[in-house]
């Protein structure tokens, strides 16, 4: 066991438990909120995170032993604990002024599409956007910019919108088997692999669109493009001979607009679904309905009307910098009073 | 041309097996660098997707395990590249002693911009960068030959060389 | 002279054949080892030689060794990091190119003392003539029994394999090396774990740079204590020095660590002073990464003394007023030079040789090259330097590896010592025409 100081809250947690995870503890027993945010890391998928660096996180004792601070921020997820180790995360100036920069490096490219994002809503990187970015962008280029691909009848790819997480990646690779998905190219030009556009036929490759952080992957089954806060989220499950048949379904009055699997509160997956519970079944009389569900405290979707309001002035305020013309939109037709 | 066309000449067959020995049975996948370069070699200077969809096959790998590592790395070209492909360093050393101007040169004598291949389908130059050849700057490389303390003297000697033996260059 | 104990030799002709190669005393540290040393004795005497690893980071070489895990029946591999791709850096190249037997003596050498039964040798796949010639060297290695079974009699067995890159400047950081030769994207790891514990295919392993490799030779020959009495201080030993830019003899050099950066810059003995009388700008001393220094503070330290070729001199006044040895390539800029435009073309490779894991890396050097072409352009405003600044700082320290630091110090240290050169581009942008880039090639059009 190794005891660790987060943010000033002590928690004792087993060896190998990485600064990440013991947040997480801590934010589970005590109701804080000291976790770092994620963009890569996946709990439910081996070899994932590293790579964001949002989670960063400055280690101002490094053990019992060995107190000497880390030199340079860490990727709390990928960073054991040592026994005495003192993390700081909220509570460091420093360290969140880091975090913007990455933040903002992680926007740069970054489309300003917010508008007709599927994602809209349930982003990840719209909410860290919110919480640690800056008012607005220095970035004064032309954003990368790649066409929209299919990735078979049921995913479209937005590669504008990818932030390289690898999530789909090491989902392809772990879940489901004859890889055909993976990232071609190398540093800003880095994509997922549009050199095939091969489908990805496999029963569970669907779930590559559940553990995108941003709207890259997306589904095309979804039916009667809405923005996810005028939709119903319910858990509901049928039985599955592929997968525990446990989802959530995606409301519209009687409507079931599309399915995904139910989220934890950190915004993974509980349990990976099959590709018929996703994309076929979409009649509400599939399934058996549990009740509203319990969304994530990250979501917009969660929050009350007063502070939806406030999300949908934000995207508007993006609006501004935006050409929704390119889209096809006329004036007007992302005024959430339109709706 | 399907995967079934593309085969590898009995010389290179050698050198697969050969490379293949370099490493532990199970971990073949490690001579996926050296047979691309030996596929590039084979299959006029460039690697298509049938032609790295036959390097998998050899490997018994994913193609998309191919086309990863084939897009990562600068020397593979996934486009057809002229017979001579002139590969200009333009980093530091090579700018201080005048590799603006050797490009601007190649450009003019070749009458094509960089990165497009001349109309006999002979020349073709691309910027790259440092070459490990700073101390001879500035400098080129045709296949596996490094062109260095290039003037324009030197330059026009060598293309009307290359023209003469009309050779695609290839480096392995 | 100085000393001379990995190019005393490299003129003599056919030096690169086994034959000639023996005739001046090669194979003998081999020989030594085998017939009367343990593998451990030669740690032992690495690490008394205080060898520095000369790829670029100076980690002593014998700890490195000491730390590699040896847990039973799993294969330990040496792999000699040829990738060499740095600007500014062509001592492995010339090495490797003019007396190849000295590297492969090395790594026979080194592989025995770490227990390695399989090596390779990762050459940047650009060097395919090199690869040639150090194919044909092994093989003549293999035909005299000082590879393959039974070296030597000893009993040691060693496959040693050359295995090219594909052109990837950030292969040459140790784990994306692996990942390379694994037959993957160059991909650096995230580290632990480390490859002493979980290198190549996942069994421990040992990466060296090739003059690392090349110097365990002369260790081996001279013993330990001998080797560390060359040099200075814990600069111990002889360091390649790869000389570029304005000066009147480029090319590798082989100086004893200590030699006074002026001497080494304007003596005949080696860059023979800067071209057509011109004075001395700035020197970059360690290879692109490494913090760009002003005259004043190349040649002198901070406090007055003379600088060093040394870690720790080029390393005095830290990065305010220091900067670093590096991988040894020394790029010295004449007057003329601009500085601006020469961190444009670090900045270009760096966005270049991005690999793309880390968002801070990916993104900001990109960012960098494009802030700098405006510069370049005309089209910059102040705030663009102080943005540039901000981008730097905010990469540094927040990558899964060094490249981030690399590119972002170089941006960091020019504006550090060379604010007023990127002032004068925003206040009068036609000056970036005053300079002349081209210099030897005017001077050979005026010839
Ligand atoms: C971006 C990057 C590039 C590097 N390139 C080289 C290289 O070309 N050659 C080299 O020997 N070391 C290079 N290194 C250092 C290696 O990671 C490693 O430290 C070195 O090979 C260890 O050998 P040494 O201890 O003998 O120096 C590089 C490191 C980084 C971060
Ligand atoms: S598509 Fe989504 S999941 Fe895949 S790498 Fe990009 S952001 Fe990550
Ligand atoms: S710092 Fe750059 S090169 Fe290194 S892992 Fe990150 S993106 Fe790749
Ligand atoms: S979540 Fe830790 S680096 Fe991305
Ligand atoms: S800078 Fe051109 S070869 Fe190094």
């Amino acid at each position: 066991m190794a005891k660790v100081t987060i943010d000033d809250i002590t928690i004792e947690v087993p060896d190998g438990t990485t600064i990440l995870q013991a947040a997480r503890m801590i934010d589970e027993q005590h109701g804080t909120n000291i976790a770092p945010p994620t963009m890569c890391y996946y709990s439910k998928l081996k070899t994932t995170g590293g790579y964001c660096r949002t989670c960063i996180v400055s280690v101002t004792q490094g053990s019992e032993k060995d107190p000497r601070p880390m030199p340079k921020p860490v990727a709390s997820c990928r960073t054991t604990v040592m026994d005495g180790m003192v993390v700081r995360n909220n509570t460091s100036p420093e360290l969140l002024e880091a975090r913007a920069g990455v933040v903002e490096f992680l926007l740069i490219n970054h489309p300003l599409d917010c508008p007709v994002c599927d994602q809209a809503g349930e982003c990840h990187l719209q909410d860290l956007g919110y919480e640690n970015g800056k008012e607005a962008t220095r970035y004064e280029f032309p954003r990368r910019e790649f066409e929209p691909i299919d990735i078979g009848d049921k995913i479209k790819l937005h590669m504008n919108r990818c932030i390289l997480c690898y999530r789909c990646v090491k989902t392809c690779e772990q879940i489901t088997d004859g890889r055909v998905h993976g990232v071609i190219n190398r540093g800003d030009h880095a994509e997922i692999s549009t050199y095939i556009e091969k489908a990805i036929d496999n029963d569970f490759s669907g779930n590559v669109i559940d553990v995108c952080p941003v709207g890259a992957l997306t589904d095309r089954t979804f039916r009667f493009k809405s923005r996810v806060w005028f939709t119903n989220p319910v858990d509901a499950h049928r039985d599955c001979p592929t997968c525990s048949g446990k989802v959530r379904l995606w409301m519209k009055g009687k409507d079931v607009l599309r399915v995904t699997a139910r989220k934890d509160r950190w915004g993974e997956v509980e349990e990976f679904i099959c590709n018929t519970c996703r994309f076929d079944k979409k009649d509400v009389t599939d399934w058996r309905i549990e009740g509203p569900s319990k969304i994530s405290h990250h979501s917009v979707i969660s929050q009350n009307h007063n502070e939806l309001r406030q999300v949908q002035l934000g995207v508007r305020k993006q609006l501004q910098q935006w050409d929704g013309h390119k889209y096809g939109l006329g004036e007007g037709a992302l005024d959430p009073n339109n709706q | 041309m399907t995967t079934t066309e593309i085969q590898f000449s009995q010389e290179a067959q050698q050198k697969v097996q050969e490379i293949l020995n370099q490493y532990p049975k199970e971990k073949s996948k490690s001579a996926l660098l050296p047979l691309l370069h030996l596929a590039q070699a084979e299959f006029d200077g460039w690697l298509s997707v049938p032609v790295m969809d036959y390097v998998a096959s050899i490997l018994k790998i994913q193609p998309i395990e191919v086309y990863e590592v084939a897009s990562f790395y600068t020397m593979f070209n996934l486009q057809p590249v002229g017979k001579y492909l002139i590969e200009v360093c333009q980093t530091s050393s090579c700018w201080m002693c005048g590799a603006e101007d050797i490009v601007r040169y190649l450009e003019q004598k070749l009458g094509v911009p960089t990165g497009e291949i001349s109309a006999d389908g002979m020349f073709q130059v691309k910027t790259v960068e440092c070459l490990g050849s700073c101390g001879t700057a500035p400098m080129f490389q045709i296949g596996d030959q490094y062109y260095e303390n290039l003037t324009f003297e030197k330059i026009d000697a060598i293309l009307e060389e290359l023209k003469q033996e009309n050779k695609r260059s290839r480096y392995c | 002279m100085s000393k001379k104990l990995l190019l005393a030799n490299d003129h003599i002709p056919g030096i690169n054949t086994l034959e000639v190669y023996r005739q001046h005393g090669g194979y003998k540290a081999l020989e030594k080892a085998l017939k009367s040393m343990k593998p451990d004795d030669i740690v032992e005497e690495v690490k008394k030689s205080g060898l520095r690893g000369r790829g670029g980071a100076g980690f002593p070489t014998g700890m490195k060794w000491s730390f590699l895990a040896k847990p039973e029946g799993v294969p330990r591999y040496l792999v000699c990091n040829a990738d060499e791709s740095e600007p500014g850096t062509f001592k492995d190249r010339y090495l490797m190119e003019r007396i190849p037997h000295l590297l492969i003596e090395g790594m026979i050498v080194s592989s025995y003392a770490l227990g390695a039964n399989t090596s390779y040798i990762y050459v940047r796949g650009e060097y395919f003539y090199i690869i040639k010639i150090l194919q044909k060297a092994i093989k003549e290695a293999y035909a005299a029994g000082l590879l393959g079974k039974n070296i030597l009699g000893s009993g040691y067995d060693l496959d040693l394999y050359v295995q090219p890159g594909g052109g990837a400047y950030i292969c040459g950081e140790e784990t994306a090396l692996l990942e390379s030769l694994e037959g993957k994207r160059g991909n650096p790891r995230i580290k632990p774990p480390f490859p002493a514990v979980a290198g190549l295919w996942g069994c421990p392993t040992v990466v060296n740079n090739v003059e690392t490799i090349a110097a365990v030779v002369p260790i081996v020959n001279i013993s330990g204590d001998e080797y560390a009495k060359i040099g200075i201080g814990k600069s111990t030993g002889t360091k390649l020095i790869s000389a570029s830019g304005h000066i009147n003899k480029p090319g590798v050099y082989e100086i004893e660590l200590g030699v006074p950066v002026e001497e080494f810059i304007y003596s005949d003995e080696y860059c023979g002073g800067i071209r057509n009388g011109k004075k001395l700008k700035a020197v970059v001393a360690g290879g692109s990464s490494v913090p760009i220094l002003p005259t004043e503070l190349i040649l002198k330290t901070a406090k007055g003394e003379p600088r060093l070729m040394s870690y720790e001199s080029l390393g005095d006044g830290g990065f305010a007023t220091g900067t670093m040895l590096g991988s040894g390539g020394f790029i010295v800029m004449d007057e003329d030079t601009s500085v601006v435009k020469n961190l444009f073309t670090f900045a270009r490779f760096y966005h270049h040789e991005s690999c793309g894991q880390c968002s801070p890396c990916r993104e900001g050097t990109g960012w960098m090259e494009k802030i700098l072409q405006k510069f370049i352009d005309g089209k910059a405003t102040m705030s663009d330097i102080d943005l540039l600044w901000d981008v730097q700082s905010k990469i540094e320290g927040k990558t899964i590896c060094p490249l981030g630091e690399a590119a972002a110090w170089p941006v960091a240290a020019a504006i550090r010592h060379f604010r007023h050169e990127f002032e004068e581009y925003v206040n009068r942008p036609e000056s970036i025409h005053d300079v002349k880039h081209y210099f030897r090639l005017n001077n050979i059009e005026e010839a």
